[in-house]
């Protein structure tokens, strides 16, 4: 025991439990603990306690990473978005999706201001719409794609949702934050709508997984494919969502590769 | 799923731990983890590459904590970020309650919520004073202050029930 030592202050026990001590000064402490009992006894102390607690906390390591079943009632709304995420890491795997990194992304804050919010709002005016919710209908979908691949020079073709149960209501073209835009709106059996907003966005080369993100209560599923930007709205619940998401991915790239 | 979902996937069951021992309320708990893993995956852009991913994850979900007892101000819990006269109040509060003396869980709640979440970052997660303090926004020499004041307490708290049976709490600063 070297009594010459630096004395021992009470945050250096607790360094010397937890590791953070360096090898000399570590070698030290424990000197000095050997010739002090009732140190020596608090640094046991603090080293049952964190015995205790992983005792007590670590069978909680074992439980299954699953989504759970029922939303309490008290916290259904953020249970929806926990749903939705949940959804989206069992789901995107299944479905052939990625959720990919963003070595080539635009900056998010401009996916969400260009693509995100308009699409949300754009959603919001059109889909409550009773009167007019599309500006083309479905009955003249020939025309309509027509119309929007000449306005935003690039082929656009509104997807075939049908295998989704969702019947194709019409769409629009929409003056976005700096470019156009088009908006697809579809119905499902309980004449819920939602809709899915096109617009170019991004460099060439732009390219994102599929990203979620939830903007006045609406979820909004969305990516980037070579500078155009996609995205799924509605209020359906989040695993239907990303279906509907995936097959409107697997449509435009069919009509992507036609060009 | 890319690899850095993956990343995250394999870190929900220690965000659940923490969050467990973090919040007495096993829903609560589970509420938590999940707009944690919301937010993380929604953000997974801006998550820096090569860094520590586990202490982004925590940062996140100790963020999401705090708004969360931002917005509700009536529970409990939510006290414990007021000022140290209401924690005390708080854990007194509660010491009344009947508390199962053999659950360190129950000694956990009698701490400030301050203290209880350095305790558990450090003695539970492993995580480094550093990376707590940049988990909790709080200065290194903060975090070992209330890991200090969080252990004695709990130390004080398990020989008083060793030794009587029964809960009590002594006034350790």
């Amino acid at each position: 025991m070297n009594d010459a030592v630096t004395p021992i202050a009470d945050h250096e026990l607790h360094a010397y439990v937890d590791g953070e001590l360096d090898e000399q000064r570590r070698v030290e402490v424990e000197a000095w603990l050997a010739a002090h009992p009732s140190a020596a006894e608090r640094v046991r102390d603090y080293q049952m306690l964190r015995d205790r607690l992983h005792e007590r906390f670590d069978p909680l390591l074992t439980e299954p990473v699953e989504v759970p079943t029922g939303p309490p009632a008290r916290y259904a709304h953020a249970f929806a978005r926990a749903a939705a995420i949940s959804a989206l890491v069992l789901v995107s795997g299944a479905l052939g999706w990625t959720l990919k990194g963003w070595t080539h992304r635009a900056s998010p804050a401009l996916e969400i201001a260009d693509l995100v919010q308009p699409a949300a709002f754009a959603h919001q005016v059109y889909s409550t719409d009773t009167r007019y919710p599309v500006e083309i209908p479905a009955v003249d979908q020939a025309l309509l794609n027509r119309w929007v691949s000449l306005r935003m020079h690039t082929e656009l073709r509104a997807p075939d949702l049908s295998t989704q149960a969702l019947t194709f209501v019409g769409g629009r073209l929409l003056p976005s934050t700096d470019r156009m835009a088009a908006q697809f709106m579809y119905e499902d059996g309980e004449g819920q709508r939602l809709t899915v907003y096109v617009r170019r966005i991004g460099r060439q080369d732009g390219f994102t997984g599929l990203q979620y993100r939830e903007e006045d209560g609406l979820h909004v599923f969305y990516w980037i494919d070579r500078a155009m930007g996609y995205a799924v709205i509605g209020e359906q619940p989040a695993s239907r969502l990303i279906a509907v998401a995936n097959a409107v991915h697997a449509a435009m790239q069919t009509t992507r590769n036609r060009q | 799923m890319n690899r850095h979902a993956h990343q995250v996937v394999q870190h929900i069951p220690r965000l659940r731990r923490y969050a467990r021992a973090l919040l007495k309320d096993a829903e609560r708990a589970e509420d938590l983890l999940q707009e944690t893993l919301a937010r993380a995956l929604g953000r997974l852009g801006l998550w820096r590459h090569g860094s520590d991913m586990r202490a982004w994850l925590f940062t996140i979900m100790h963020n999401q904590y705090v708004n969360e007892c931002r917005r509700a101000q009536k529970r409990p819990d939510a006290l414990s970020l007021e000022a140290d006269g209401v924690l005390e109040a708080c854990a007194t509060s509660r010491a009344d309650q009947h508390i199962d003396v053999q659950d360190i869980a129950a000694g956990l709640m009698l701490l400030p919520e301050d203290q209880r979440a350095v305790l558990l970052l450090v003695s539970l997660e492993g995580l480094t004073y550093r990376q707590t303090a940049k988990v909790l926004g709080i200065k290194t020499g903060t975090v070992m202050s209330r890991l200090h004041r969080a252990r004695e307490r709990l130390r004080t708290w398990c020989n008083d029930t060793r030794q009587t049976g029964v809960a009590r709490i002594r006034s350790v600063k």
